[in-house]
Order: C-alpha cells, then structure tokens, then sequence
C-alpha cells in the first residue's frame, strides 16, 4: 500500500506542477489575478505531496518491503537502520526523488517567504520552478519509477555497497542536492527576471540568500565528500579530479563566482546582464553533473549507447532548459538596462577578475571532463587527469586568490592604485618572507605549485584580516565577518593543500606483530592483529601503537569483508594532531606471514577541511546578516496574522 | 554523486581478494625502493598512470591487483636505471594512450591546452573593454 500511495502522491504532484506553470504563464500572459492568487497555494501543496512520495520511499526501505524492486536491488534486512535510511537516495531512483522533492520543496519556500520581489517577477519565478520540476518528475515516472513492484518478493535484498555504508556518505549526497536544487531557484529567479523585464538591485538581493545558501552546502557537500575520499578510500587522496568529483565542482565554481556578482549587482546595481547569465550557468553546470554521473556516460561513450534511455531523457531535459533558458537569455538581454558604471581601479572590477577566473577555471574542469568522451566517440581513447588539471587549474586559482587579497582592500566605484598598493604592504612582506625561509629550508625538495600555494596562503591569511582592522570589532556587520572568515578558510584550506602536497611522508612496509617502524619522527609498532565481528561484517583488525616524544597512541586499522555484497574494504585508522594525521592502512597477509602496512604522515592535512568548514561558515554568516532584519520582519507580519 | 564511483570501486575490490589465492602479489607493488631518489622518481611516475580497471584512479592509490603489478614493474625498471619517460613510452605501446594522465603532444590534445588559454585572453578583453568604456562614459558624466 505505502509504494501505491507514494506512486499516486508523485504523480499528483506531478500534475499540481503543471498545473502551477499553467496558472503563472495564463496569470501572466492575460493579467489575470484570480489565476495568480492559486499558484502559491498550489506549489505548496505540490511539495505536500512529493515530501509525501519521499516519505513513503523512505519508510519501503526502513521497512525492508522486498516486494518493492527498488529496496530489494540495494538494501538488505540485516543492515545498521541509518544505512537502510540512507540507503534511500543511495540508489538512482532514489536520489532523482530527493532530486524533486528538494527542488518542490525550495519552490514552496519560494512562494511561502518571497516577499521583496516585484509580484510578476515572483510568479514568473514560480513558474520557471514548476517547469523545471515538471521535466524532472517526467524523468522519474516515465523511466525511473522508484516505485515499481517485485512479483514475487525477493527473500531477502541485494545490501548496499559497503563503501556507502558510512555515515559521512549518508548524508553528503542529500547536503550536495541541496546545493544542487537551491542553484535551482537562482535559475528560476533569472528566468522570472528575464521574462518580466526586471533586473535589478532589488531583483540581486531577493536571488542572494538561495544563491549562499545554495553555496554553502555545496561547499559542506564537496568538503565531505573529500574527507570521505580520504579515509575510506584508504590511500590517503584527498582529491582526484574524478569526473564524479568534476560533476560536484563545477556547479561550485559557478555558484562562487554567482554569489561574487549577485553582490555587485545587489551593492552597486552592476554587472546586470552576467549575473543572470551565472545563475543560468550554475544551475546549468548541476544539471551537466547530474546528467554525468547518472548517465553511465562517464564509465565510457559505449556504455551509454547499451543503455541510453536515462542518458538521452536527462539529455534532453539539459537541452530544453539550458537551451530555453539561453534562448530566452539572447532575446532580452537587449531590455537589460547597461547598469552603474566603474573603474578598473575599483572592488567591482576586481570581482569582475574573480569572475573571469572562476570562468575559466570552471571551463576548463568543464573541457578536462568531456574532452576524454569527445575524443573516445572519434574512436581516439586517451586520459585527462591530474596532470592537466593542476597544471591549467593551479596557477589560475593562485592568481584567484592574489585577487582576494586586493578585492576587500579596494573601495567600490573608484579607488587610487597607489593607496591600494599601500595596504597591501604587509601581506606583501609576509609572502616574501615566505618566499625566502621556503627557499632555504625547503628548495627542490617541493615542486612549484606547493611552494607557490604555502607563500599565497601566506599572503591571504593575513590579507583576508585586513579589513577587520580600523573597526570597532563588535559594530562590524556580520557579512563583513562573513566575508572575512570565507577568505580565511581559502587561505586555510590552500594551506593544508600545499602542505600535504609538499611534505608527505609515505612508508609502505611488510609487519610481523612485534615490529616496528621509523618514519616521520614516530615510531610505529604493530603489536597484534585479530578477527573481529560488526553488525554486517567481519574483519581483521591490527592493534598499532604510535609514539612520538614520550606520548603513545593507539590505532586500530581494519580490513573488512561485508557478505552483502561480497566485497572487502579498508578502514584505515587515522591519529589527528595538532601538526597533522598520522594514517595506517592494514592490507593483505603476506605468504610469509608479515602484513602489510601503508603509513603517511600527511602535515597539517586536516587544513583543507578546516578550510572547507570555515568558507561554509562564513556563508552562514553572510546570509544571517544580510537577511536578520527581513527575518525579523516576517516574523512580525506572522505575529500580526498578516501571513499568506 | 559518488554512488557510481563507489560501486565500479566495489566491483574491483572484489577481485584482488578472488585473485590473491592464484597468484602470488608482486614483489614491489607494495614495497618502496631503497633509493628515496629512486623511489620519488617511481612514484611520481606512477601517480600519472591510469589504473586501467579502476574507475579514474592512479595506479599510485588503487587496491587492484593490476595496478599493484604495474606499480612492481615501474619501481624495477627504475630501479634497473630505466627513465620515467621511456618507461611510460613502453606502457603506451602496450596499453595505449588511455593509460597515460600526462598529455602527450599528439595534436588531438592541442584544443585541451589552447581552450582555457583563448577562454582567457577574449573574456580578459571583453571585460577590459567593458570597465575602459564604463570609465571614459563615468568620466564624461
């Protein structure tokens, strides 16, 4: 009964967003109120209806209903409940479903607590939301019903994959498709805009709390994504440049450079025209993911063509919505009033910089991460990886983040060079100090970019401090704060990048029990291994003692094997110190009896995720004090019953 | 979004522990080389290998046994005095260019590197001439 009437609450959400579209484009088209006044309650009630759907899908799994193919395909009774929970959008149908209901639920916000907006740009806005919903909910029903029966049910299910089996990875897709449908909503705004002709300061700053919040958890999504990476994959690699990975930064790139010039247009009512091109960009670039990842395109061109039906049906979506949405974009760009005016010596200008930047950079992870598919369907196989990434990619951000030194320090509209050259002058001495103590200490042992990226963390570290200076600390808005702390976490993060690139000690060695190692200034013993037993696994675990100056710690790596799928896994077992992680991997048994182990010590490694948690921080703080007083005000018009 | 990922991964975990008890693994693929110098020249090297069975990894970091193999024979031809390039040439011919994440100069790539280079330079020219012609209009205002 729960997969009937999740079926018929998807397909009647389904049909409310039409319906929704239908009242917003007739509404609209013939100015009719009285269709207008039904398109919020009716997108309301539309994400009603798919929260139902997910709830339903989500209780199939907890339940562990065989009878339904999705749950029996990729989960399994014996399961810990928070990987049956997660193990919901842990599969393709499933996280389309999250996909809708995310985006559903972000258009009832739309309507619910969207009040500065002009009222036809608001339902325009609402419109666009309905129909990109509309393409998506297509998408599920017609070729990926989640909901679909097993006649007769599966004794038992098939289990999810162990390496998901992970609470970090229970929840960085849903934080990701969060991020992914809030750009969503940026898009829709932009498409609402275009087709009330109504860009402007006040259009910028209602699009600004989606286009950071959506930022800010794709900025929590790509760090736990990392980190997880990290220590599951057991080889200590924080970042591959993986096509999956690709598919997550992209999306990111763009919505940075978005929320950069969202606040150019909202501050000083410039860059019109390119903030919605952006917003149309980065939910494009979410879309080019999703259609990534799920096609099978990545594994090869041929394994889509086997099985092009999802493939070509989110194809297809990419190319009516980017598409329509360009279209659209070209045709009214000309009624775009050319906004305020500024100077090449002006904040404006250098966020005009991070822009290009941030372009470029995204085009090239965009070209990096088709050029393989390209060539492959010319019958030419060849690999874009690390290489050409860091290479390309690397020194672009460096320059990216000398511009976020300068961009703070200068005033909008104009500014005299010389007096921004003046307040540069300390982060200057410290890069060069940098530049120096690196050169002696560390010269030829470290390649460029890693000497590179400690000097510029250096540099920006303190630069992002600068505008702090001169204030009453406690008058200082919170978006300053905001502003202060992301580039912080910038700074922070390159750091521990640069860092783990360039002191990395690895030690690969065969252990008998009793052993132990010299590397890094620990001493490392492995003192015994022994089978051990959890709630869907068994595994072999060694008991390995790290000691450095007199203090010992204990570290206890795995090697599990899960039944359900048979596959074995690492876990590898990781000591965090103020100066870095010292990680241990037990691998396999050696016929002559020793272990082997894989030891890294990787300083200051926890950097970068620091970095990551600070940027998102210094979104939350950015978007608390932009929007405190609106808050405050609604809360006031709910108070006095003036709500809906 | 790692779902994909982590199965194809799944997959190929599998077949190491199938494989361990035909085969003995080899000698170098998890043994550093004596030689630091050596033994950087192995791994840097390694970490531009593509592991062909793996879903976008290095041979530097996958648990599969071909990448294990193909880590032991890069660390001995190093060791026995062979250069990093002239090791990937043989691998090349062997696996094809797919196994190599460092371009080569084959002019299929040559948009790969002149794409982000022209992206560059005409978007640095729009914006230069959109923020001149803002200025000299600001100017006269």
């Amino acid at each position: 009964m729960i997969a009937e009437l999740g079926l018929a609450a998807l397909w009647l959400a389904a049909s409310l967003a039409l319906l929704q579209l239908a009242l917003a484009a007739f509404g609209l088209k013939q100015g009719r109120e009285d269709l207008l006044g039904g398109v919020r309650p009716v997108a309301v009630t539309q994400a009603l209806l798919v929260a139902l759907a997910f709830l339903c899908l989500v209780l199939l799994f907890l339940r562990s209903d065989m009878s339904v193919l999705l749950v029996a395909m990729n989960s399994h009774s014996a399961k810990p409940w928070l990987y049956k929970f997660a193990g919901t959008w842990g599969n393709h149908e499933g996280s389309m479903l999250l996909w809708v209901t995310v985006m559903g639920v972000a258009g009832a916000g739309v309507a619910l607590f969207e009040r500065t907006l002009r009222r036809d740009t608001h339902m325009a806005t609402l419109g666009a939301q309905a129909a990109i919903s509309l393409g998506f909910y297509a998408f599920l029903l017609f070729s990926s019903n989640p909901f679909a029966r097993l006649d007769p049910p599966a004794p038992d299910g098939q289990g999810l994959n162990p390496l998901l089996q992970d609470p970090g990875l229970a929840f960085h897709p849903p934080t990701l498709y969060l991020g992914y449908v809030g750009l969503s909503v940026a898009f829709s705004f932009a498409v609402g805009a275009l087709m009330t002709r109504n860009v402007d300061a006040a259009f910028a700053r209602a699009m600004r709390p989606w286009v950071l919040g959506a930022w800010v958890l794709l900025t929590l999504g790509i760090t736990a994504g990392s980190y997880w990476a990290y220590y599951e994959l057991g080889w200590g690699g924080w970042w591959f440049w993986d096509p999956v990975e690709n598919a997550s930064l992209m999306p990111w790139l763009a919505a940075t450079a978005l929320l950069h010039s969202v606040t150019v247009l909202a501050t000083r009512d410039a860059l019109r025209a390119w903030t919605v091109m952006l917003a149309v960009v980065a939910f494009s670039m979410s879309m080019v993911g999703t259609f990534l990842v799920r096609s099978g395109i990545l594994t090869s061109v041929h394994a889509f063509a086997v099985d092009p039906e999802r493939g070509s049906f989110i194809l297809a979506l990419l190319a009516i919505y980017i598409g329509g949405a360009l279209a659209l974009f070209g045709l009214r760009v000309g009624t775009v009033r050319e906004g305020e005016q500024f100077e090449m010596m002006s904040r404006e200008a250098l966020l005009v910089v991070n822009n290009l930047l941030l372009t470029v950079i995204l085009g090239v992870v965009l070209i990096g991460t088709l050029y393989p598919l390209m060539t492959e369907a010319f019958g030419h196989k060849v690999s874009v990886g690390p290489p050409y990434f860091d290479r390309i990619a690397g020194p672009l951000a460096l320059i990216l983040m000398l511009a976020m030194i300068v961009g703070p320090l200068t005033r909008w509209r104009r500014d005299r060079a010389g007096v921004v050259a003046g307040r540069l002058l300390w982060p200057a001495i410290v890069m060069l100090g940098l530049v120096a103590v690196l050169a002696v200490t560390a010269w030829g042992r470290i390649g460029v970019l890693p000497f590179l990226g400690l000097v510029v963390a250096g540099g920006v570290a303190l630069g992002s401090l600068i505008p702090l200076t001169k204030r009453n600390l406690r008058r200082t808005p919170l978006f300053i704060w905001g502003m202060v702390i992301a580039h912080l976490g910038c700074a922070v993060s390159l750091a521990g990048m640069a860092s783990e690139s360039a002191f990395n000690v690895e030690k690969l060695i065969a252990m008998a029990p009793g052993d132990s190692v010299e590397t890094a200034g620990w001493t490392v013993r492995f003192d015994r291994v022994a089978p051990i037993a959890g709630d869907n696994w068994t595994a072999m675990q060694a008991d390995v003692s790290a000691s450095r100056g007199g203090a010992t710690a204990r570290l206890r790596p795995q090697s599990r094997f899960f039944t359900s799928p048979p596959t074995t896994t690492t876990e590898s077992a990781i000591l965090t110190k103020w100066d870095g992680q010292l990680y241990v991997v037990l691998g396999d048994r050696l016929d002559d009896g020793r272990w082997q182990m894989r030891i890294w010590w990787k300083p200051f490694v926890t950097l970068i995720w620091l970095g990551g948690v600070l940027i998102a921080l210094g979104g939350v703080l950015a978007i608390i004090g932009r929007e405190r007083r609106g808050w405050a005000l609604k809360l006031r018009q709910i108070r006095a019953g003036e709500f809906g | 979004m790692r779902a994909l990922l982590c199965f194809l991964l799944a997959l190929l975990l599998v077949q190491p522990v199938l494989a361990q008890t035909a085969l003995p693994p080899a000698p170098y693929a998890d043994r550093q080389l004596d030689d630091p110098a050596q033994e950087k020249k192995a791994r840097d090297l390694m970490l531009t290998i593509r592991c062909l069975t793996c879903q976008s990894q290095s041979i530097a970091d996958s648990n599969a046994s071909m990448a294990g193999d193909l880590r032991s024979e890069i660390r001995q031809r190093i060791a026995a005095g062979e250069e990093p390039e002239h090791i990937r040439q043989w691998l090349i011919e062997r696996y094809g260019d797919w196994i190599s994440y460092e371009p080569t100069a084959d002019p299929i790539l040559w948009p790969l590197w002149g794409l982000p280079i022209l992206l560059l330079i005409v978007g640095g020219l729009i914006a230069m001439g959109r923020i001149r012609r803002r200025g000299k209009k600001g100017d006269g205002a």
